[in-house]
């Protein structure tokens, strides 16, 4: 599984989106996250890609592309 | 100021026996056992490994999995007795009534389950690793909290925590508050998921569990003579209580009202009762002075019974103290908890549940696994078979660990 589509698998999981996640999609505008949801989000994909993201890089991170891109770059 | 009547127009269940109002009733009245192994947890090491789960529950058939995986399962169950109850009333929230309606659900412990897990992960990964839902899936109110935000409800939203007697106070005390006119509807009752590692442990641990491993289903044995102890179990009961008036404008059904209510404390000890049953004797006392009802009106009385042996000695000796000898013997009493086990907080709620239907249907439940009938416990326990009979007014008690006393009276509308 690519790393896209592993994050896309926690984002679905965690928000409980049906069907295909779109890379645009804002957790909190598009995906009905709210700030409960965006913390545990993070946690997940730090335990789905085993490192640690701190919270003032977290904070940058509010759509899928960002996150692609986030675990990509580690 | 006159006191508002208040009626009984909703209920919702989740317990060992069913997973709706009417199955739980039947079985209830067939003297069906939902006591067994229990296979949610591993009991090695455990000294009790039974106790009355909620068999075959679909949460995603009341709530959607997202929001689900935000609450322990104790919540789970009060969310699914509430949506239950609140159906059954036919109540519609409106921009109108909203601020009128209220919430007072409780728990005895609550979400022991994902306490435990959250310490072991804690443990094993760290404080950085604990959900940020840990606190709003585990606290004691979060039924009511999220059942307020489900369905828009404004009013007084609360959830007393009081060991056993947690579903009875909740129901007593918001009774109250629509006597008092602070709301017209409160949802209100218990739940509870206690059947843990640790919360087994624990009750074992105090010695308060039957040990009856070979054969669970006769293991809730109130006032037999070989009783050893009480079967815990998980589950939900919660009712829709309405201002009588309100109840009749909007053409409710209207199951029983809600007549009087009591409390007391034992002030003796920390799990056992006080001796003779004075306490409970005097929660009853109180229950029937607020009633108004005459002390030989009342018909049959849904006890605590929870088949320890102090304890239902205890409620044995209240009754005498409190109906005086003459009329104690004509009182019918039966403990459901022979077949549901005891479900902590929310036995008060599905307890006062049964005592309605047994109103309703004018039949008591039985109190089975009466096998041998202690000498000394010499009441009418309605054992082993339900039984027809005019019920006009009945009692449901509570008690709980630390000597707190609760007692509703329910009557014929």
């Amino acid at each position: 599984m690519s790393i896209e589509q592993r994050v896309k698998k926690v984002v679905a999981e965690q928000l409980d989106v049906s069907g295909d996640v779109d890379n645009n999609a804002s957790f909190v505008d598009d995906l009905g996250a709210d700030s409960l949801d965006t913390v545990e989000l993070v946690m997940s994909l730090e335990d789905e890609f085993e490192c640690e993201i701190p919270d003032d890089q977290a904070e940058n991170i509010t759509n899928v592309q960002q996150a692609i891109d986030y675990v990509s770059n580690l | 100021m006159s006191k508002r009547r208040v009626v009984i127009t909703g209920m919702g269940i989740i317990c060992p026996v069913g997973l709706s109002v009417s199955e739980a009733w039947d079985n209830i009245l067939k003297g069906y056992s939902g006591i067994a192994s229990l296979t949610n947890i591993n009991t090695k090491g455990q000294s009790v490994t039974f106790g009355g789960s909620v068999k075959n529950f679909k949460v995603t058939d009341y709530l959607r999995l997202k929001d689900a995986k935000k609450m322990d399962t104790f919540i789970h169950y009060g969310m699914a007795a509430s949506i239950q109850a609140i159906e059954d009333s036919g109540i519609e929230v409106t921009e109108k009534n909203a601020c009128r309606i209220g919430v007072a659900i409780g728990a005895g412990i609550g979400g022991l389950g994902t306490i435990e897990k959250t310490a072991d992960l804690f443990r094993e990964k760290g404080a950085g690793r604990i959900s940020p839902f840990f606190v709003p899936s585990s606290i004691i109110n979060m039924i009511s909290g999220n059942l307020s935000i489900k369905y828009g409800l404004k009013g007084p939203n609360f959830a007393i925590t009081t060991a056993c007697t947690t579903g009875t106070h909740n129901i007593g005390n918001a009774s109250r508050l629509i006597e008092y006119n602070d709301a017209d509807v409160m949802i209100a009752g218990g739940a509870e998921m206690s059947t843990t590692n640790c919360g087994l442990g624990g009750f074992a641990a105090a010695r308060a569990l039957s040990t009856r491993n070979d054969d669970p289903i006769s293991a809730s044995r109130p006032w037999d003579k070989d009783r050893d102890g009480f079967v815990l179990g998980d589950g939900a009961g919660v009712i829709v209580l309405e201002e009588f008036e309100h109840a009749k404008a909007r053409g409710a059904k209207i199951y029983a009202q809600v007549s009087g209510y009591g409390m007391s404390a034992d002030a003796y000890h920390i799990t056992l009762p006080s001796k003779g049953g004075e306490g409970a004797a005097r929660c009853m006392q109180n229950a029937m002075k607020n009633s108004g009802i005459n002390v030989d009106e009342i018909n049959y009385i849904n006890a605590h019974g929870t088949s320890t042996l102090v304890g239902d000695q205890a409620e044995t000796d209240a009754v005498k103290l409190a109906f005086k000898e003459q009329h104690a013997y004509n009182i019918v009493i039966s403990s459901t908890k022979s077949m549901t086990g005891h479900l902590l907080g929310a036995s008060g709620g599905i307890e006062a549940i049964f005592t309605t239907l047994a109103i309703q249907d004018q039949v008591v439940p039985p109190t089975i696994n009466i096998i041998n009938q202690d000498p000394n416990c010499d009441l009418d326990y309605c054992a082993n078979e339900a039984r027809e009979m005019t019920i006009n007014h009945a009692i449901s008690n509570s008690f709980g660990f630390g000597g707190t006393n609760g007692s509703i009276v329910l009557s014929r509308i």
